[in-house]
Protein backbone atom coordinates (compact mmCIF):
# COMPACT_ATOMS: atom_id res chain seq x y z
CA UNK A 1 0.00 0.00 0.00
CA UNK A 2 1.31 3.41 -0.96
CA UNK A 3 1.89 5.50 2.21
CA UNK A 4 1.11 8.63 0.19
CA UNK A 5 -2.50 7.48 -0.19
CA UNK A 6 -3.24 8.58 3.37
CA UNK A 7 -1.71 12.00 2.73
CA UNK A 8 -3.73 12.32 -0.49
CA UNK A 9 -6.93 11.42 1.34
CA UNK A 10 -6.15 13.99 4.05
CA UNK A 11 -5.52 16.59 1.36
CA UNK A 12 -8.75 15.78 -0.44
CA UNK A 13 -10.68 16.00 2.83
CA UNK A 14 -9.10 19.36 3.70
CA UNK A 15 -9.82 20.80 0.26
CA UNK A 16 -13.39 19.50 0.45
CA UNK A 17 -13.92 21.05 3.89
CA UNK A 18 -12.52 24.41 2.77
CA UNK A 19 -14.66 24.33 -0.38
CA UNK A 20 -17.81 23.50 1.62
CA UNK A 21 -17.09 26.28 4.12
CA UNK A 22 -16.57 28.75 1.29
CA UNK A 23 -19.76 27.70 -0.50
CA UNK A 24 -21.78 27.94 2.71
CA UNK A 25 -20.32 31.37 3.53
CA UNK A 26 -21.13 32.69 0.04
CA UNK A 27 -24.65 31.25 0.33
CA UNK A 28 -25.11 33.02 3.69
CA UNK A 29 -23.79 36.35 2.38
CA UNK A 30 -26.01 36.07 -0.71
CA UNK A 31 -29.06 35.37 1.48
CA UNK A 32 -28.26 38.23 3.88
CA UNK A 33 -27.69 40.68 1.03
CA UNK A 34 -31.29 40.14 -0.08
CA UNK A 35 -32.48 41.42 3.31
CA UNK A 36 -31.10 44.82 2.36
CA UNK A 37 -32.45 45.06 -1.21
CA UNK A 38 -36.13 45.30 -2.21
CA UNK A 39 -38.53 43.76 -2.97
CA UNK A 40 -39.19 42.33 0.50
CA UNK A 41 -41.54 39.42 1.03
CA UNK A 42 -43.30 40.25 4.31
CA UNK A 43 -45.78 37.37 4.10
CA UNK A 44 -42.99 34.82 3.58
CA UNK A 45 -41.17 36.26 6.62
CA UNK A 46 -44.29 36.16 8.80
CA UNK A 47 -45.02 32.58 7.75
CA UNK A 48 -41.47 31.51 8.65
CA UNK A 49 -41.61 33.48 11.93
CA UNK A 50 -44.83 31.77 13.00
CA UNK A 51 -43.49 28.39 11.95
CA UNK A 52 -40.27 28.78 13.92
CA UNK A 53 -41.38 30.97 16.83
CA UNK A 54 -44.94 29.92 17.54
CA UNK A 55 -45.13 26.26 16.54
CA UNK A 56 -41.85 25.45 18.31
CA UNK A 57 -43.17 26.81 21.62
CA UNK A 58 -44.59 23.52 22.98
CA UNK A 59 -41.44 21.45 22.41
CA UNK A 60 -39.15 24.20 23.71
CA UNK A 61 -41.38 24.79 26.74
CA UNK A 62 -41.44 21.10 27.70
CA UNK A 63 -37.68 20.81 27.23
CA UNK A 64 -37.07 23.86 29.42
CA UNK A 65 -39.38 22.81 32.24
CA UNK A 66 -37.90 19.31 32.49
CA UNK A 67 -34.34 20.65 32.21
CA UNK A 68 -34.96 23.03 35.11
CA UNK A 69 -36.47 20.21 37.17
CA UNK A 70 -33.55 17.84 36.50
CA UNK A 71 -31.00 20.57 37.26
CA UNK A 72 -32.59 21.33 40.62
CA UNK A 73 -32.73 17.64 41.52
CA UNK A 74 -29.15 16.88 40.44
CA UNK A 75 -27.68 19.97 42.06
CA UNK A 76 -29.44 19.24 45.34
CA UNK A 77 -27.84 15.79 45.56
CA UNK A 78 -24.42 17.22 44.66
CA UNK A 79 -24.50 20.42 46.68
CA UNK A 80 -25.97 18.86 49.84
CA UNK A 81 -22.69 16.98 50.28
CA UNK A 82 -21.03 20.37 50.83
CA UNK A 83 -23.95 21.80 52.82
CA UNK A 84 -24.48 24.26 49.97
CA UNK A 85 -28.11 23.54 49.20
CA UNK A 86 -28.93 27.24 49.08
CA UNK A 87 -26.85 27.51 45.90
CA UNK A 88 -29.39 25.43 43.96
CA UNK A 89 -31.28 28.50 42.74
CA UNK A 90 -28.14 30.20 41.47
CA UNK A 91 -26.89 27.06 39.76
CA UNK A 92 -30.22 26.49 38.00
CA UNK A 93 -30.67 30.04 36.79
CA UNK A 94 -27.08 30.39 35.58
CA UNK A 95 -27.13 27.05 33.78
CA UNK A 96 -30.46 27.78 32.14
CA UNK A 97 -29.86 31.35 31.02
CA UNK A 98 -26.26 31.02 29.92
CA UNK A 99 -26.12 27.51 28.48
CA UNK A 100 -28.93 25.02 28.59
CA UNK A 101 -31.75 27.35 27.57
CA UNK A 102 -30.15 28.50 24.31
CA UNK A 103 -28.42 25.20 23.45
CA UNK A 104 -31.30 22.82 24.17
CA UNK A 105 -33.91 25.11 22.59
CA UNK A 106 -31.71 25.44 19.50
CA UNK A 107 -31.15 21.68 19.25
CA UNK A 108 -34.89 21.04 19.51
CA UNK A 109 -35.65 23.70 16.88
CA UNK A 110 -32.90 22.31 14.62
CA UNK A 111 -34.63 18.93 14.70
CA UNK A 112 -38.08 20.36 14.11
CA UNK A 113 -37.61 23.40 11.89
CA UNK A 114 -34.21 22.81 10.24
CA UNK A 115 -35.37 19.43 8.96
CA UNK A 116 -38.69 20.86 7.73
CA UNK A 117 -36.95 23.71 5.90
CA UNK A 118 -34.52 21.35 4.18
CA UNK A 119 -37.34 18.99 3.20
CA UNK A 120 -39.59 21.77 1.88
CA UNK A 121 -36.92 23.59 -0.12
CA UNK A 122 -35.37 20.28 -1.24
CA UNK A 123 -38.73 19.09 -2.57
CA UNK A 124 -39.15 22.42 -4.34
CA UNK A 125 -35.73 21.91 -5.92
CA UNK A 126 -36.35 18.37 -7.22
CA UNK A 127 -39.85 19.20 -8.51
CA UNK A 128 -38.69 22.28 -10.48
CA UNK A 129 -40.55 24.69 -8.19
CA UNK A 130 -37.37 26.72 -7.61
CA UNK A 131 -36.85 27.00 -11.38
CA UNK A 132 -40.52 27.99 -11.67
CA UNK A 133 -39.92 30.84 -9.19
CA UNK A 134 -37.09 32.13 -11.35
CA UNK A 135 -39.30 32.08 -14.47
CA UNK A 136 -41.88 34.16 -12.56
CA UNK A 137 -39.38 36.99 -12.02
CA UNK A 138 -38.77 35.96 -8.41
CA UNK A 139 -35.28 35.44 -7.04
CA UNK A 140 -35.45 32.17 -5.06
CA UNK A 141 -32.77 33.37 -2.61
CA UNK A 142 -34.85 36.45 -1.89
CA UNK A 143 -38.18 34.63 -1.63
CA UNK A 144 -37.17 31.38 0.08
CA UNK A 145 -33.90 31.95 1.93
CA UNK A 146 -33.74 35.57 3.13
CA UNK A 147 -37.11 35.54 5.00
CA UNK A 148 -36.18 32.29 6.76
CA UNK A 149 -32.75 33.60 7.82
CA UNK A 150 -34.36 36.70 9.33
CA UNK A 151 -37.10 34.65 10.99
CA UNK A 152 -34.53 32.31 12.57
CA UNK A 153 -32.53 35.28 13.82
CA UNK A 154 -35.60 36.89 15.43
CA UNK A 155 -37.55 33.86 16.67
CA UNK A 156 -34.86 31.98 18.62
CA UNK A 157 -34.17 34.74 21.18
CA UNK A 158 -37.91 34.90 21.87
CA UNK A 159 -38.06 31.12 22.33
CA UNK A 160 -35.01 31.17 24.62
CA UNK A 161 -36.55 33.92 26.75
CA UNK A 162 -39.56 31.65 27.23
CA UNK A 163 -37.22 28.72 27.93
CA UNK A 164 -35.35 30.78 30.58
CA UNK A 165 -38.56 31.55 32.44
CA UNK A 166 -39.88 28.00 32.22
CA UNK A 167 -36.51 26.50 33.16
CA UNK A 168 -36.47 28.54 36.36
CA UNK A 169 -40.09 27.56 36.94
CA UNK A 170 -39.16 23.87 36.62
CA UNK A 171 -36.37 24.36 39.18
CA UNK A 172 -38.76 26.21 41.47
CA UNK A 173 -41.28 23.37 41.34
CA UNK A 174 -38.72 20.77 42.43
CA UNK A 175 -37.10 23.07 45.00
CA UNK A 176 -40.41 23.83 46.68
CA UNK A 177 -42.33 20.56 46.28
CA UNK A 178 -39.48 18.11 46.80
CA UNK A 179 -36.61 19.92 48.52
CA UNK A 180 -38.55 21.99 51.01
CA UNK A 181 -37.61 25.52 49.90
CA UNK A 182 -40.20 28.27 50.11
CA UNK A 183 -41.18 29.80 46.79
CA UNK A 184 -40.27 33.26 48.06
CA UNK A 185 -36.78 32.26 49.22
CA UNK A 186 -36.00 30.30 46.08
CA UNK A 187 -37.10 33.07 43.71
CA UNK A 188 -35.35 35.69 45.82
CA UNK A 189 -32.10 33.71 45.54
CA UNK A 190 -32.65 33.39 41.80
CA UNK A 191 -33.30 37.10 41.25
CA UNK A 192 -30.45 38.17 43.50
CA UNK A 193 -27.96 36.00 41.70
CA UNK A 194 -28.86 36.37 38.02
CA UNK A 195 -27.44 39.36 36.13
CA UNK A 196 -28.66 41.04 32.98
CA UNK A 197 -25.51 39.90 31.17
CA UNK A 198 -26.35 36.24 31.86
CA UNK A 199 -29.69 36.58 30.10
CA UNK A 200 -28.39 38.77 27.27
CA UNK A 201 -25.50 36.42 26.49
CA UNK A 202 -28.02 33.58 26.17
CA UNK A 203 -30.20 35.65 23.86
CA UNK A 204 -27.20 36.59 21.71
CA UNK A 205 -26.31 32.91 21.43
CA UNK A 206 -29.92 32.16 20.52
CA UNK A 207 -29.87 34.68 17.66
CA UNK A 208 -26.71 33.07 16.27
CA UNK A 209 -28.14 29.55 16.66
CA UNK A 210 -31.41 30.59 14.98
CA UNK A 211 -29.49 31.99 12.05
CA UNK A 212 -27.41 28.80 11.78
CA UNK A 213 -30.49 26.54 11.87
CA UNK A 214 -32.22 28.49 9.10
CA UNK A 215 -29.01 28.81 7.07
CA UNK A 216 -28.23 25.09 7.11
CA UNK A 217 -31.85 24.07 6.49
CA UNK A 218 -32.03 26.37 3.45
CA UNK A 219 -28.50 25.52 2.23
CA UNK A 220 -28.91 21.76 2.23
CA UNK A 221 -32.46 21.96 0.82
CA UNK A 222 -31.43 24.37 -1.93
CA UNK A 223 -28.58 22.12 -3.06
CA UNK A 224 -30.45 18.82 -2.85
CA UNK A 225 -30.78 16.67 -5.95
CA UNK A 226 -31.78 13.19 -7.01
CA UNK A 227 -35.41 12.90 -5.92
CA UNK A 228 -36.73 11.56 -2.61
CA UNK A 229 -33.38 10.09 -1.56
CA UNK A 230 -31.65 13.42 -2.16
CA UNK A 231 -34.25 15.28 -0.11
CA UNK A 232 -33.84 12.75 2.71
CA UNK A 233 -30.07 13.19 2.65
CA UNK A 234 -30.46 16.98 2.68
CA UNK A 235 -32.76 16.77 5.70
CA UNK A 236 -30.31 14.62 7.63
CA UNK A 237 -27.39 16.85 6.69
CA UNK A 238 -29.30 19.96 7.78
CA UNK A 239 -30.03 18.59 11.25
CA UNK A 240 -26.61 17.04 11.85
CA UNK A 241 -24.60 20.03 10.60
CA UNK A 242 -26.80 22.51 12.50
CA UNK A 243 -26.46 20.51 15.73
CA UNK A 244 -22.67 20.30 15.44
CA UNK A 245 -22.33 23.99 14.57
CA UNK A 246 -24.62 24.99 17.46
CA UNK A 247 -22.31 23.20 19.91
CA UNK A 248 -19.17 24.58 18.25
CA UNK A 249 -20.48 28.15 18.19
CA UNK A 250 -21.66 27.73 21.79
CA UNK A 251 -18.05 27.22 22.81
CA UNK A 252 -16.83 30.14 20.68
CA UNK A 253 -19.46 32.53 22.04
CA UNK A 254 -18.96 31.38 25.63
CA UNK A 255 -15.23 32.04 25.24
CA UNK A 256 -16.07 35.45 23.78
CA UNK A 257 -18.53 36.43 26.53
CA UNK A 258 -17.00 34.82 29.61
CA UNK A 259 -13.44 33.77 28.68
CA UNK A 260 -10.69 35.19 30.88
CA UNK B 1 -36.20 39.73 -44.00
CA UNK B 2 -37.68 40.38 -40.53
CA UNK B 3 -35.75 39.67 -37.33
CA UNK B 4 -36.53 36.26 -35.80
CA UNK B 5 -38.24 36.35 -32.40
CA UNK B 6 -35.67 33.83 -31.14
CA UNK B 7 -32.32 33.19 -32.80
CA UNK B 8 -29.91 30.61 -31.35
CA UNK B 9 -26.41 30.26 -32.71
CA UNK B 10 -23.62 27.83 -31.77
CA UNK B 11 -25.11 27.04 -28.36
CA UNK B 12 -22.90 24.66 -26.39
CA UNK B 13 -23.20 23.26 -22.90
CA UNK B 14 -21.30 20.44 -21.21
CA UNK B 15 -21.78 18.87 -17.78
CA UNK B 16 -18.40 17.41 -16.86
CA UNK B 17 -17.21 15.46 -19.89
CA UNK B 18 -20.74 15.05 -21.30
CA UNK B 19 -21.44 17.48 -24.14
CA UNK B 20 -25.21 18.01 -23.85
CA UNK B 21 -25.57 20.85 -26.37
CA UNK B 22 -23.06 20.73 -29.21
CA UNK B 23 -23.61 23.78 -31.38
CA UNK B 24 -27.36 24.36 -31.62
CA UNK B 25 -28.54 26.73 -34.39
CA UNK B 26 -32.11 27.70 -35.21
CA UNK B 27 -34.36 30.69 -35.90
CA UNK B 28 -37.96 30.99 -34.78
CA UNK B 29 -40.15 33.72 -36.26
CA UNK B 30 -42.71 35.61 -34.17
CA UNK B 31 -46.05 33.88 -33.76
CA UNK B 32 -44.61 30.49 -34.74
CA UNK B 33 -44.67 27.32 -32.64
CA UNK B 34 -41.65 25.02 -32.71
CA UNK B 35 -41.85 21.47 -31.41
CA UNK B 36 -38.55 19.94 -30.28
CA UNK B 37 -38.36 16.15 -30.27
CA UNK B 38 -35.50 13.83 -29.38
CA UNK B 39 -34.56 10.98 -27.11
CA UNK B 40 -33.97 11.30 -23.38
CA UNK B 41 -30.70 13.10 -22.71
CA UNK B 42 -30.56 14.68 -26.17
CA UNK B 43 -30.47 18.19 -24.65
CA UNK B 44 -34.06 19.40 -25.16
CA UNK B 45 -34.69 20.56 -21.59
CA UNK B 46 -31.19 22.04 -21.30
CA UNK B 47 -31.87 24.05 -24.47
CA UNK B 48 -34.96 25.78 -23.09
CA UNK B 49 -33.35 26.19 -19.65
CA UNK B 50 -30.48 28.02 -21.37
CA UNK B 51 -32.94 30.37 -23.12
CA UNK B 52 -34.80 30.88 -19.82
CA UNK B 53 -31.54 31.72 -18.03
CA UNK B 54 -31.79 28.81 -15.62
CA UNK B 55 -28.56 27.31 -17.03
CA UNK B 56 -25.57 29.32 -18.24
CA UNK B 57 -24.35 27.99 -21.62
CA UNK B 58 -20.62 27.53 -22.26
CA UNK B 59 -20.66 29.19 -25.68
CA UNK B 60 -22.96 30.58 -28.35
CA UNK B 61 -25.58 33.29 -28.50
CA UNK B 62 -29.31 33.61 -27.85
CA UNK B 63 -31.05 36.57 -29.45
CA UNK B 64 -34.59 37.59 -28.51
CA UNK B 65 -36.02 40.30 -30.76
CA UNK B 66 -32.49 40.89 -32.05
CA UNK B 67 -30.91 41.41 -28.60
CA UNK B 68 -28.25 38.97 -27.37
CA UNK B 69 -29.59 38.16 -23.91
CA UNK B 70 -26.42 36.35 -22.84
CA UNK B 71 -24.34 39.51 -23.23
CA UNK B 72 -26.99 42.06 -22.22
CA UNK B 73 -26.87 43.90 -18.86
CA UNK B 74 -28.56 42.05 -16.01
CA UNK B 75 -31.67 44.26 -15.99
CA UNK B 76 -32.21 43.83 -19.74
CA UNK B 77 -31.71 40.08 -19.40
CA UNK B 78 -34.26 39.87 -16.61
CA UNK B 79 -36.72 42.04 -18.54
CA UNK B 80 -36.40 39.79 -21.61
CA UNK B 81 -36.94 36.69 -19.51
CA UNK B 82 -39.94 38.21 -17.75
CA UNK B 83 -41.69 38.03 -21.13
CA UNK B 84 -41.34 34.24 -21.22
CA UNK B 85 -43.96 31.94 -19.71
CA UNK B 86 -43.06 28.34 -18.89
CA UNK B 87 -45.11 25.22 -18.31
CA UNK B 88 -42.96 22.65 -16.51
CA UNK B 89 -43.19 18.91 -17.11
CA UNK B 90 -44.70 18.09 -13.72
CA UNK B 91 -46.50 21.41 -13.37
CA UNK B 92 -44.12 22.65 -10.62
CA UNK B 93 -47.03 24.25 -8.77
CA UNK B 94 -46.17 25.74 -5.38
CA UNK B 95 -47.58 23.34 -2.77
CA UNK B 96 -47.77 25.94 -0.03
CA UNK B 97 -50.01 28.28 -2.03
CA UNK B 98 -53.61 27.96 -3.20
CA UNK B 99 -54.41 27.49 -6.88
CA UNK B 100 -55.30 31.15 -7.44
CA UNK B 101 -52.12 32.31 -5.67
CA UNK B 102 -50.14 30.02 -7.98
CA UNK B 103 -51.81 31.50 -11.05
CA UNK B 104 -51.36 35.09 -9.89
CA UNK B 105 -47.89 34.51 -8.45
CA UNK B 106 -46.07 36.51 -11.13
CA UNK B 107 -48.39 39.49 -10.70
CA UNK B 108 -48.09 39.46 -6.91
CA UNK B 109 -44.33 38.88 -6.95
CA UNK B 110 -43.78 41.89 -9.20
CA UNK B 111 -46.14 43.93 -6.99
CA UNK B 112 -48.13 44.77 -10.12
CA UNK B 113 -51.54 44.08 -8.60
CA UNK B 114 -53.34 44.16 -5.27
CA UNK B 115 -54.44 40.77 -3.93
CA UNK B 116 -58.05 41.53 -4.91
CA UNK B 117 -57.06 42.44 -8.47
CA UNK B 118 -54.74 39.44 -8.69
CA UNK B 119 -57.58 37.16 -7.57
CA UNK B 120 -59.88 38.57 -10.25
CA UNK B 121 -57.18 38.09 -12.87
CA UNK B 122 -56.53 34.52 -11.65
CA UNK B 123 -60.25 33.68 -11.92
CA UNK B 124 -60.30 35.07 -15.45
CA UNK B 125 -57.25 33.03 -16.53
CA UNK B 126 -58.58 29.89 -14.85
CA UNK B 127 -61.70 30.35 -16.96
CA UNK B 128 -59.55 30.48 -20.10
CA UNK B 129 -58.22 27.00 -19.32
CA UNK B 130 -61.67 25.64 -18.50
CA UNK B 131 -61.57 25.79 -14.69
CA UNK B 132 -64.20 27.34 -12.44
CA UNK B 133 -63.24 30.18 -10.06
CA UNK B 134 -64.02 27.88 -7.10
CA UNK B 135 -60.97 25.76 -8.07
CA UNK B 136 -58.85 28.78 -7.14
CA UNK B 137 -59.43 28.13 -3.43
CA UNK B 138 -58.13 24.55 -3.57
CA UNK B 139 -54.54 23.54 -2.98
CA UNK B 140 -52.57 21.95 -5.87
CA UNK B 141 -52.49 18.61 -4.01
CA UNK B 142 -56.29 18.39 -4.27
CA UNK B 143 -56.24 18.46 -8.09
CA UNK B 144 -55.97 15.63 -10.63
CA UNK B 145 -52.98 15.49 -13.00
CA UNK B 146 -54.96 17.04 -15.85
CA UNK B 147 -56.24 19.87 -13.66
CA UNK B 148 -52.71 20.53 -12.36
CA UNK B 149 -51.52 20.86 -15.97
CA UNK B 150 -54.35 23.33 -16.65
CA UNK B 151 -53.40 25.39 -13.60
CA UNK B 152 -49.74 25.32 -14.66
CA UNK B 153 -50.80 26.52 -18.11
CA UNK B 154 -52.91 29.26 -16.51
CA UNK B 155 -49.87 30.37 -14.47
CA UNK B 156 -47.70 30.40 -17.59
CA UNK B 157 -50.10 32.64 -19.53
CA UNK B 158 -51.31 34.87 -16.64
CA UNK B 159 -48.80 37.64 -17.37
CA UNK B 160 -49.61 37.46 -21.12
CA UNK B 161 -46.06 36.58 -22.19
CA UNK B 162 -45.04 36.91 -25.81
CA UNK B 163 -42.93 33.72 -25.62
CA UNK B 164 -44.19 30.43 -24.16
CA UNK B 165 -42.25 27.25 -23.40
CA UNK B 166 -43.88 23.87 -22.77
CA UNK B 167 -41.86 20.97 -21.35
CA UNK B 168 -43.65 17.69 -22.09
CA UNK B 169 -47.13 19.17 -21.62
CA UNK B 170 -49.01 15.88 -22.09
CA UNK B 171 -46.70 13.48 -20.22
CA UNK B 172 -48.62 11.36 -17.73
CA UNK B 173 -52.05 12.26 -19.11
CA UNK B 174 -54.55 9.99 -20.84
CA UNK B 175 -54.94 10.56 -24.61
CA UNK B 176 -58.19 12.50 -24.27
CA UNK B 177 -56.83 14.81 -21.56
CA UNK B 178 -53.63 15.15 -23.63
CA UNK B 179 -55.69 16.34 -26.60
CA UNK B 180 -57.60 18.77 -24.34
CA UNK B 181 -54.33 20.26 -23.01
CA UNK B 182 -52.94 20.51 -26.56
CA UNK B 183 -56.12 22.31 -27.65
CA UNK B 184 -55.80 24.76 -24.75
CA UNK B 185 -52.14 25.37 -25.59
CA UNK B 186 -52.97 26.12 -29.23
CA UNK B 187 -55.84 28.42 -28.19
CA UNK B 188 -53.67 30.30 -25.68
CA UNK B 189 -50.77 30.70 -28.10
CA UNK B 190 -53.10 32.02 -30.83
CA UNK B 191 -54.99 34.34 -28.46
CA UNK B 192 -51.79 35.87 -27.10
CA UNK B 193 -50.03 35.83 -30.48
CA UNK B 194 -47.09 34.22 -28.69
CA UNK B 195 -44.05 32.47 -30.06
CA UNK B 196 -43.83 28.98 -28.58
CA UNK B 197 -41.34 26.17 -28.10
CA UNK B 198 -42.67 22.80 -26.92
CA UNK B 199 -40.69 19.72 -25.96
CA UNK B 200 -42.54 16.47 -26.40
CA UNK B 201 -42.20 12.75 -27.00
CA UNK B 202 -45.86 12.54 -27.99
CA UNK B 203 -46.09 12.59 -31.82
CA UNK B 204 -49.82 13.31 -31.88
CA UNK B 205 -49.21 16.23 -29.54
CA UNK B 206 -46.27 17.44 -31.67
CA UNK B 207 -48.45 17.64 -34.79
CA UNK B 208 -51.28 19.35 -32.93
CA UNK B 209 -49.13 22.02 -31.24
CA UNK B 210 -46.34 22.77 -33.71
CA UNK B 211 -46.03 24.80 -36.90
CA UNK B 212 -42.37 23.76 -37.13
CA UNK B 213 -40.50 20.79 -35.67
CA UNK B 214 -36.85 20.10 -34.90
CA UNK B 215 -35.13 16.93 -33.79
CA UNK B 216 -32.16 16.92 -31.44
CA UNK B 217 -29.67 14.07 -31.28
CA UNK B 218 -26.53 14.15 -29.16
CA UNK B 219 -26.82 17.90 -28.67
CA UNK B 220 -27.23 18.82 -32.35
CA UNK B 221 -30.25 19.73 -34.47
CA UNK B 222 -30.32 16.87 -36.99
CA UNK B 223 -33.54 17.92 -38.73
CA UNK B 224 -35.83 20.94 -38.82
CA UNK B 225 -38.94 21.33 -40.96
CA UNK B 226 -42.72 21.69 -40.94
CA UNK B 227 -44.45 19.82 -38.12
CA UNK B 228 -46.93 18.47 -40.66
CA UNK B 229 -44.02 16.65 -42.38
CA UNK B 230 -42.81 15.03 -39.16
CA UNK B 231 -44.09 11.54 -39.94
CA UNK B 232 -42.73 11.55 -43.52
CA UNK B 233 -39.59 13.64 -43.09
CA UNK B 234 -37.31 11.50 -45.25
CA UNK B 235 -34.69 11.75 -42.49
CA UNK B 236 -33.74 8.28 -41.20
CA UNK B 237 -33.29 9.45 -37.59
CA UNK B 238 -36.59 11.33 -37.49
CA UNK B 239 -38.42 8.43 -39.14
CA UNK B 240 -37.00 5.95 -36.62
CA UNK B 241 -37.95 8.21 -33.71
CA UNK B 242 -41.44 9.19 -34.86
CA UNK B 243 -42.37 5.61 -35.78
CA UNK B 244 -40.74 4.16 -32.66
CA UNK B 245 -38.56 1.63 -34.51
CA UNK B 246 -35.86 -0.34 -32.70
CA UNK B 247 -33.71 -0.60 -35.84
CA UNK B 248 -32.20 2.49 -37.40
CA UNK B 249 -29.33 4.96 -37.12
CA UNK B 250 -30.13 5.75 -33.45
CA UNK B 251 -28.72 3.09 -31.17
CA UNK B 252 -29.63 3.16 -27.50
CA UNK B 253 -26.57 3.37 -25.31
CA UNK B 254 -27.00 0.72 -22.64
CA UNK B 255 -24.71 0.72 -19.66
CA UNK B 256 -23.29 -2.76 -19.09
Amino acid sequence: MNPLNGVAALGRGTIGAVRSTGTLTLFALNGLSHLLRPPFYGRAFLRALIDIGFFSLPVVALTAVFTGMVLALQSSTGLSRFSAGSAIASLVVLSVTRELGPVLAALMVAGRVGAAMAAEIGTMRVTDQIDALATLSTNPMKFLVAPRLLAGLVALPFLVLVADVLGVLGGTIIATVKLGFSVHTYLENTINFVQTGDVLSGLAKAAMFGFLIALLGCYHGYRSKGGAQGVGAATTAAVVSASVLILAFDYVLTELFFGQ
Amino acid sequence: MSTPKIRVRGLRKAFGDKQVLDGIDFDLMAGTSLVVIGGSGSGKSVLIKCILGLIEPDAGSIHIDGHDILRAPRDAREAARARIGMLFQNGALFDSLSVWENVAFGLLARHKATRADARARADDVLGQVGLAPSVGDLSPAELSGGMQKRVALARAIAAQPDILFFDEPTTGLDPIMGAVIDGLIVDCVKRLGSTAIAITHDMASARRIGDRAAMLFKGKVVWIGDASALMESGNAMVDQFTHGRREGPIQMELRR
